[in-house]
């Protein structure tokens, strides 16, 4: 990955309390994983970044490497790395998600 | 090329000797799978590394020839 790609990404990650690295936008996501991520995030009502891989290839491929992570969609929490939609999905249904982030002080609708 | 359900599993087991593998073919298209993998070896690890193991497991094909698999990690009840 370039120092390029690594920084952006970072500062990304760092610099939003729930960022989405996803496939197309939240209003047109582009694959079903990525629809699912979002639709989770929005039945929580949490506010989020969204970054739009298919738009920039060097964050596409950069992003599986900053979390040694293979697929997209990816979601981090205050800089940390939680899952991909499968995880997101299992979070979300047992509860876990909701109180992750209510612990690490994100505000949601919930 | 997709990959077979078996090839899966065998490299799953392969990487992850303790694993239980369930493998469903979701679309019967050869393309679109769930798999559940249960292992003792999982025990302790954070759920992402439960996946990532999987992942490694299959050596690079996760996001690459094979783009939808569902997973499920979890230890022996």
């Amino acid at each position: 990955m370039t120092d390029d790609a690594r920084s952006r990404i970072d500062s990304t990650v760092k610099g939003n309390d729930v960022v989405l690295f996803m496939k197309g936008t939240p209003l047109f996501p582009q694959c079903g994983f990525s629809s699912r991520a979002v639709a989770i995030l929005e039945h929580l009502g949490v506010e989020y970044a969204s970054v739009d891989v298919l738009q920039d290839q060097a964050v596409r491929q950069g992003i599986k490497e900053y979390s040694d992570w293979p697929t997209i969609p990816q979601l981090y929490v205050k800089g940390e790395f939680i899952g991909g939609s499968d995880i997101m999905m299992e979070m979300y249904e047992n509860g876990e998600l909701s109180q992750l982030l209510q612990d690490q002080g994100v505000t949601t609708a919930q | 090329m997709p990959m077979a359900a078996e090839e899966i599993e065998t490299m799953i087991r392969a990487a992850i000797p303790d694993a239980e593998v369930e493998i469903t073919d979701l679309a019967g298209d050869g393309d679109h799978y769930a798999a559940r993998v249960v292992a003792e070896s999982f025990r302790g690890l954070p759920r992402v590394r439960q996946h990532q193991r999987v992942y490694e497991a299959l050596g690079g094909r996760m996001g690459g020839v094979l783009h939808a698999l569902q997973l499920t990690t979890a230890c022996p009840q």
